[in-house]
């Protein structure tokens, strides 16, 4: 238990239920600019202890949804409850001492060593880890003297991080912490979101990355266009899809997509460019009907391969883009 | 929680009892000496800055001293006309011939005077060559002049004494000279105070806005917000560290200018450190005002010189703003460098107590707590 869900708790007077506590909740939030609806009614809510993943592209009203909840923006309606509290209602200082925030967009000062930066977040913060701890976790004290200016991006990520980890927040909010990053970066961050989960801490990390979802999340929402269109564990969307494969192929000559969409197995056919997609539900009949629709449209196989569906599938299909674009 | 198998029991654990180590507060670290440690770190850190706060005011202190250096007055610089009528340099009746004339005005240490056509003589003095023009006339001289032009109006002085004394006037009354420079009255002195105000507001206004502009560009304000930091500590760290940098700037340029042209400090040091104190908090407080909304740092680049201009021209650095005309004085004392300066001013040259400062000093507060409080109303975090 983490000493900032004992009110928490207390207040539930339900000592054995710790699990159904929320974290954090919100219902029919929404936020408008100008014509655009960011946010249209959305309803979360991430249980204690849990990561929980916001998926979707760019524009889809994550980093809306997710500055509304830290308390950055105001909504224009819903309602949001924190650690069973709202914004604006006189705990706002309170709240904060607990929540660990890193923004998207945000750039640490330059000038500032990373030790001078750690520190001055930690002054903040009425309780949370030692400067020294909190380098330790994200890995700089090679570079604690070092400035910021002179980071690496996942150098200065992996700061972000810590200033939002340093007050051993009960909620870490991370807004696309590894965008941009190269693969090896984003392994070490996933490292630290995942020692932070271990130790207790609930995450809500918002990614447009599905393989960062897939491994760091216990749930997910996919969003778009300010909605949330599908929630659940990684593995229950990955499900909905009844398919347990996809097989991407090509070929030497022009296939007529439309009669693999009737042959045994394959639930879903879509073509971009001159890769041929087909989401298969029953590999092992679909597999030699399709070679032999290949075969009757004399067109010659070039490459064939198959993976586990992905929640990447998941999104494109969600999306409604694998209608579209087959 | 607890019973919820192996390994997850025992990070539970750890983390309880990293939980009863976090609960210390590190009693070091108040946040607001952390923010204006950083401030100051981030000053420092800046080499332009330190330019334009430090080095730039004793260049243009130096350029200014040796521009304006008081060296023996300059002579009047007088053209004589050659006469066409007469033959040159023969008395007539009432007058003096050309050369003698310029014979009679160089005898005077205060004259250079040369002879010249007429048409040059007018083209000297249209392009400021000559202060002076003179022509014999019948029965005596004539004098051109810009009388909008002090030096004019002292050559018409210093050539008409010795003219007079030439053609036979005496003094009615003996007359000794006494002649004193005392440091002080050069413009020098005058000079000082000027600079040491106009960098007040100048590092107060561009180092508070810049940074805080620069911050709200990047992101940082909005990340900050975030955090429970008083909101109140952040702005406050700024005027802090502009106290810190205060002293510096006005060492710096009082001690160079002590050293190098003998201004010396006439009042009270601690007056002096009073008056510069109030003064960088009302550019602070104005500077926090200019920077609350823009953006970019072009937006608040365009609003800073717009606040600033109007003071250095305004405000009696570099000279006095007095020559402004009367009905601009009530609005020109309103003005925070021209309060500053003022002070300074007293202090410096004068060695006035602070009373005598005491309604520029009052403007100054007001400007620094109105500008700071509407400052905090109007101020963007994201």
């Amino acid at each position: 238990m983490r000493p900032g869900m004992i009110q928490a708790i207390e207040e539930s007077n339900d000592l054995n239920s710790t699990s159904n506590i929320a974290a954090l909740r919100c219902s029919k939030l929404t936020k408008r600019y100008n014509d655009v609806t960011a946010v249209d009614g959305i309803d979360l809510e991430v249980r204690n202890g849990e990561c929980f993943g916001l998926l979707g592209p760019n524009g889809a009203g994550k980093t809306t949804t997710v500055e509304i909840l830290e308390g950055l923006t105001p909504a224009d309606g819903g309602l949001v409850e924190i650690l069973g509290q709202s914004w604006g209602a006189g705990n706002d200082h309170m709240l904060r001492q607990r929540l660990g925030v890193q923004l998207q967009e945000t750039q640490l000062a330059d000038k500032l060593t990373v030790e001078e930066t750690v520190r001055l977040f930690r002054s903040f913060y009425t309780r949370g880890h030692s400067v020294d701890e909190v380098i330790g976790l994200v890995e700089l004290e090679e570079k604690r003297s070092a400035r910021v200016g002179k980071l690496s991006g996942g150098q200065k990520q992996r700061l972000a991080v810590a200033c939002a980890l340093v007050s051993d927040p009960d909620i870490l909010f991370l807004d696309e912490p590894t965008t941009g990053l190269d693969p090896q970066a984003r392994l070490k961050l996933w490292g630290i979101v995942e020692h932070f989960g271990k130790s207790g801490g609930t995450t809500l990390l918002t990614t447009h990355y599905m393989e960062e979802a897939t491994r760091l999340c216990d749930r997910v929402a996919i969003m778009d266009h300010g909605k949330v269109i599908a929630l659940g564990t990684p593995a229950e969307l990955i499900e909905s899809l009844e398919a347990d494969q996809i097989v991407e192929l090509t070929t030497r000559g022009e296939l007529e997509s439309s009669t693999f969409e009737r042959l045994a197995g394959v639930r879903a056919v879509r073509k971009k460019e001159s890769v041929l997609s087909l989401t298969v539900s029953d590999i092992g009949a679909a597999l030699p009907a399709l070679l032999g629709e290949i075969t009757r449209q004399k067109a010659e196989l070039v490459s064939l391969t198959t993976h586990q569906a992905t929640l990447e599938d998941v999104f494109v299909s969600m999306t409604g883009r694998m209608l579209r674009d087959g | 929680m607890a019973e919820a198998g192996g390994e997850f029991a025992t990070t539970a654990a750890a983390a309880r009892e990293r939980g009863a180590r976090q609960t210390r507060p590190e009693g070091r670290l108040s946040p607001l000496v952390q923010l204006t440690l950083c401030r100051t770190r981030e000053f420092l850190r800046e080499p332009e800055a330190v330019f334009w706060v430090f080095i730039f005011p004793m260049l243009l202190a130096c350029a200014l001293g040796i521009a304006f250096r008081n060296t023996a007055p300059d002579k009047a610089r007088v053209a004589i006309e050659t006469s066409e009528s007469a033959a040159g340099s023969q008395r007539q009746g009432n007058t003096l011939g050309a050369d003698e004339t310029a014979r009679a005005l160089n005898q005077s240490s205060s004259v250079a005077a040369e002879v010249m056509t007429s048409e040059k003589a007018a083209q000297a003095l249209r392009t400021g060559r000559v202060d002076l023009v003179v022509r014999q006339s019948a029965g005596g001289f004539e004098y051109r002049f810009d009388p909008t032009r002090p030096e004019s109006r002292m050559a018409r002085l210093t050539a008409d004494d010795s003219i007079q004394r030439a053609m036979g006037r005496t003094d009615s009354v003996a007359i000794k000279d006494e002649r004193v420079t005392e440091p002080g009255a050069r413009y020098i002195d005058f000079l000082i105070p000027g600079l040491i105000g106009m960098n007040l507001m100048g590092s107060g206004m561009w180092g508070l806005g810049f940074a805080v502009v620069q911050a709200r560009n990047r992101k940082l304000l909005k990340r900050l917000a975030a955090t429970p930091m008083r909101r109140s500590h952040y702005l406050l760290s700024f005027m802090f560290s502009r106290l810190l940098f205060l002293v510096f700037e006005v060492v710096a340029v009082v001690v160079f200018a002590w050293l190098v042209f003998g201004v010396a400090v006439r009042g009270s040091v601690i007056n002096l450190a009073i008056i510069a104190l109030i003064g960088a908090m009302a550019f602070a407080g104005l500077g926090l005002l200019v920077a609350s909304r823009p953006k970019t740092i072009e937006g608040v680049s365009g609003l800073m010189n717009l606040v600033m201009l109007p003071m250095w021209l305004l405000s009696g650095t570099f000279f006095s703003s007095a020559r402004f005309p009367a009905f601009l004085q009530p609005l020109i004392r309103a003005l925070p460098l021209t309060a500053l300066n003022d002070s300074l001013r007293a202090v410096i040259n004068e060695g006035a107590p602070l009373s005598v400062s005491a309604t520029a000093l009052i403007i100054l507060i007001a400007w620094s707590g109105v500008s700071f409080m509407v400052a905090l109303r109007l101020f963007r975090w994201q």
